[in-house]
């Protein structure tokens, strides 16, 4: 077996793709926080804009469509001074059978210094960075199930926000865990600053058993899962799980799963509720709890765009 | 043409012997192994000291890429591959395009095979028309063209009606068939399900996609008493099943490919699409089962799965990359790495790739069947002359074949092949 | 061996004088992050100005992003006040370049538009490479570009130089 560097990682092992949270040192994660509370400050300014991209052009790719996602990496690179270029590709390019390693090579060609990418299939940021020239960042908006390292990181900077200190929380992920590119990397992450109780909380279609060796308690009991939690994080549920036979319907979910004022009421009274977005109301979610003290769902949203202003400039000052 | 290898050690795992010797060969066939009349003159004297002297590899598993698939492999660059890996006859794969299932492709086939007069080509037929899982092929006017047998390549009939009368019927005549345990819904998934591919975000093979595939078709060897032939294991829980049934007396014979036999779903590692296989990679505990099957007996023959791919098809995010990896040219010495690495003696190292494939092969070689794998005077003269401790390193760039993906890229294997004898002519020489 | 002796808390006495003649009345005192800030701290104090002194940081604007990337540790701006319309007297340790300077006052002018900017700072050491100017240093040198010059903040709030000759 040959040894493998992590391509997100300089020599100097500094950050230079964020593809994963998945093999980053706990220091690299603090900086990115810490340099994220900077940039809220930023954005609470009245001039919200800041030179560090200032001449560099950032290139949207979506493979996938998101226009949520896509609008806060917009107004991130937008605040860095960056030119942002969306390219929607699933109506373009690719349709006409160009593949992924020509739309990279042409859009290098238009002198791109940083690839926002979110792909259908796990691992082809991977693939385009190994690729592109060395002076380009790639940063890993969602590949397939595998990754979504930017939301994993405004997640961590919301629990900081909220808790302070992750070495002594219990911190529940609820849902479709499986399929999830958010669960994974809120649980990489989860791990490496240090939170002592990741629990994943599902049925097991959805929850499967080798979720252990990344270092969570499995749980196929919502009660047992949300008992003193001080965070509870809910995951979207897609309406493909029940025509792949892994789930019934969204109301047998909702009964055994969906977060109600009830169910919050066995985690922390100072528990806070999180969810990546959008919220399917009473499906995994009541609206009374979405809406209520203990959600801090529209801060995340506030919080996201510090975070990738924090990865964006912390990659692009770092050399290949 | 006459030849004489000089004072090589010559190895026959079929007999057992095992010395230093001359092999006098002419017309094609070995005339003497040893004691070579001094009347003997030969054309052309190859210095065979310090080298081993093995049958020709026999390999079981290889695409050739032709008919239709000549953006990834010509048989004209394949069959250099093959006799570069020292490989003196091969069994290639139906799922051409189109698929052989007509006796006119596998004619065309042989024909031109045998005109580039390197490696015999041993065709397997289709089993149903175009591998659709529907309408046998004709496997008697097939079997008069050439074909050893009968496959459905990666295609898995769901169907069990239909796998049954195709059984029954190629029982009939003595057919072997060869199939790739793999049922058809639970066999979706693009790496094995485990730690690994969850954490990855790739969708996941269980182990019992093989395991229930493997049950259903003991199931109706059972009932028809057809001849099977099971093609690249990859599970314990898999071996396990075909060591009960061996020892229950069932007509199987199985394989094992040399990815399998060397690598584990680790070896993905950052979603490197030359690890994108089928069956896929599975964990520590069925490479070490397939190693220990291997060694054993269990699983008869080792292959090198030969399936070169498109660069294209490989430039792709994992779950969207074309599944195979380029493997002739790596069969020797990823069999003598595994020889090495168990500490087995090297003619039994060698069996797995000389005698027991054409064990597997039996009847269907017709009359090749007694010397083919081995070394007998009077046999045809195929043979594998190789440097055992000379290590090379394996650069994609220098392979013959079109395929250049391997998983094995940069790696230093053990054993060179210095010179390739096929029916008593030169097919390859690197000295 | 240092031949270079700066008593620190000498030249922060003749900077307390200094500011005090550049004050306007209503004039903020902004320090820059590191050096600076602590300055501003105990000058705001010492002047007797009441409430506290801002922090600027030039990490925002630096020229020099490409090459050194997002430092960890390089401070972040917190001005308790509005800017617009008033005077500012910038404080900082050691003024050198001029580009933390330049970077500084880009900064500021993110908050809104000053009535007036002034730079006051501890020592002076030359090689200005921008027009930058400071209407007061306590001490004013020449000094090799293999020299590092930096301000020390001790235990008890006291002030040294740290003083590092050669790469």
């Amino acid at each position: 077996m040959l040894s493998r560097r992590n391509p997100q990682l300089n020599k100097n092992g500094e950050l230079i793709h964020l593809l994963s949270i998945e093999g980053l040192p706990r220091a690299v994660l603090h900086q990115i926080l810490d340099t994220a509370g900077t940039f809220l400050s930023v954005n609470e300014r009245e001039v919200k804009k800041v030179p560090l991209l200032r001449g560099k052009s950032v290139f949207n790719l979506f493979f996938e469509n998101s226009t949520r996602t896509r609008t806060t990496f917009e107004i991130a690179a937008t605040r860095l001074s960056a030119d942002v270029i969306n390219l929607d590709i699933a109506r373009s390019s690719t349709a006409k059978g160009e593949s992924l390693l020509d739309t990279i090579a042409n859009l290098s060609a238009m002198h791109a210094d940083m690839f926002v990418v979110r792909h259908g299939e796990s691992g082809a940021p991977y693939l385009i960075a190994q690729h592109c020239a060395p002076h380009v960042h790639v940063v890993n908006a969602g590949d397939g199930r595998h990754a979504h390292p930017t939301q994993g990181l405004l997640d961590m900077y919301t629990i900081k926000h909220y808790k302070q200190d992750f070495t002594n929380l219990t911190v529940a992920i609820v849902g479709d865990i499986v399929h999830s590119r958010v669960a994974r990397s809120d649980i990489h992450a989860l791990t490496t600053l240090g939170v002592p109780e990741v629990r994943a909380v599902g049925p097991k279609t959805l929850v499967p058993g080798d979720l252990t060796d990344m270092g969570v308690r499995v749980c196929h009991d919502m009660a047992e899962g949300i008992r003193g939690a001080d965070v509870i994080i809910m995951l979207r549920l897609q309406n493909e799980r029940m025509s792949g036979a892994m789930l019934p319907s969204a109301g047998e979910f909702f009964k055994n799963y969906g977060l109600t004022q009830e169910k919050l009421a066995l985690a922390k009274p100072d528990a806070i509720v999180m969810h990546p977005g959008p919220i399917n109301r009473g499906v995994e979610i009541d609206s009374s709890v979405a809406d209520g003290r203990q959600s801090v769902i529209l801060p995340q949203v506030t919080f996201g765009i510090a975070v990738r202003m924090a990865v964006m400039s912390t990659i692009s000052g770092n050399n290949a | 043409m006459k030849i004489l290898i000089k004072n090589g050690r010559v190895i026959d795992p079929a007999s057992g012997r095992d010395e230093t010797a001359d092999i006098a060969i002419a017309a094609g066939r070995i005339v003497s192994i040893g004691q070579v009349s001094p009347e003997f003159h030969a054309s052309r004297k190859i210095n065979a000291t310090g080298l081993i002297v093995a049958p020709g590899l026999v390999d079981l598993a290889v695409r050739l890429r032709e008919p239709g698939h000549e953006h990834e492999g010509m048989l004209e660059s394949e069959m250099a591959a093959a006799v570069a890996g020292g490989v003196t006859s091969l069994v290639c794969l139906p799922d051409t395009d189109p698929v052989l299932d007509e006796p006119g492709l596998v004619e065309m086939l042989k024909f031109r095979a045998r005109n580039l007069n390197q490696a015999h080509v041993y065709p397997l037929g289709a089993l149903t028309r175009k591998l659709e899982g529907e309408v046998l092929t004709e496997m008697a006017e097939l079997t008069e063209a050439g074909c050893v047998g009968f496959s459905q390549a990666e295609v898995p009939i769901n169907d069990t009606l239909v796998m049954h009368r195709a059984l029954q019927y190629a029982a009939t005549f003595g057919y072997t068939t060869w199939l790739r345990p793999q049922d058809g819904f639970l066999g979706n998934g693009v790496a094995a399900k485990g730690a690994l591919a969850t954490r990855m975000g790739l969708s996941g093979v269980p182990a019992i996609a093989e395991t229930i595939a493997l049950n259903t078709i003991f199931e109706l060897v059972r009932d028809t008493q057809a001849r099977v032939h099971l093609c690249r294991l990859s599970s314990a829980a898999g071996i396990e099943l075909v060591r009960r049934a061996k020892a229950e007396g069932l007509p199987i014979t199985c394989d094992v490919s040399v990815n399998h036999l060397h690598l584990t779903d680790v070896d993905i590692g950052y979603f490197n699409a030359a690890m994108r296989l089928t069956p896929p990679l599975r964990q520590q505990r069925d490479r070490d089962a397939i190693r220990a099957g291997l060694a054993d007996g269990t699983i008869d023959a080792l292959v090198s799965d030969h399936t070169p791919v498109d660069e294209d098809m490989k430039a792709l995010p994992f779950a969207e990359a074309e599944p195979g990896a380029t493997g002739l040219e790596l069969l020797l010495s990823l069999a003598l790495q595994w020889g090495e690495e168990s500490g087995l003696p090297i003619a039994q190292t060698l069996s797995k790739i000389t005698s027991a494939p054409v064990r597997v092969l039996g009847e269907s070689l017709g009359s090749l069947a007694s010397s083919a794998g081995k070394l007998v005077q009077g046999g045809v003269a195929d043979l594998c002359i190789f440097a055992p401790d000379e290590r090379w390193a394996v650069q994609p760039g220098a392979l013959k074949s079109q395929g250049k993906h391997t998983p094995f890229a940069g790696y230093e294997l053990p054993g060179k092949v210095k010179c390739t004898v096929v029916s008593g002519h030169v097919a390859h020489e690197a000295f | 061996m240092s031949t270079l002796h700066l008593d620190a808390e000498a030249l922060y006495r003749d900077l307390v004088g200094g500011v005090r003649g550049l004050l306007q009345p209503d004039a903020l005192l902004v320090g820059i992050w590191s050096g600076g800030a602590w300055l501003a701290e105990r000058l705001q104090q010492d002047l007797k100005l009441g409430g506290e002194p801002g922090v600027i940081s030039s990490a925002l604007h630096r020229d020099d992003f490409d090459k050194r990337g997002m430092s960890a540790g390089s401070g972040q701006t917190r001005l308790p006040f509005e800017i617009e319309g008033r005077h500012v007297v910038l404080i900082d340790d050691v003024l050198y370049t001029g580009r933390t300077t330049r970077a500084v006052i880009n900064e500021l002018f993110d908050f809104g538009r000053p009535a007036s900017v002034t730079l006051a700072v501890l020592v002076d050491r030359g090689g200005r490479e921008l027009p930058i100017h400071p209407a007061y240093s306590a001490a004013r040198m020449t000094l090799p570009a293999e020299c590092r010059l930096s301000l020390a903040r001790g235990d008890a709030g006291r002030f040294s130089f740290n003083i590092k000759e050669g790469e």
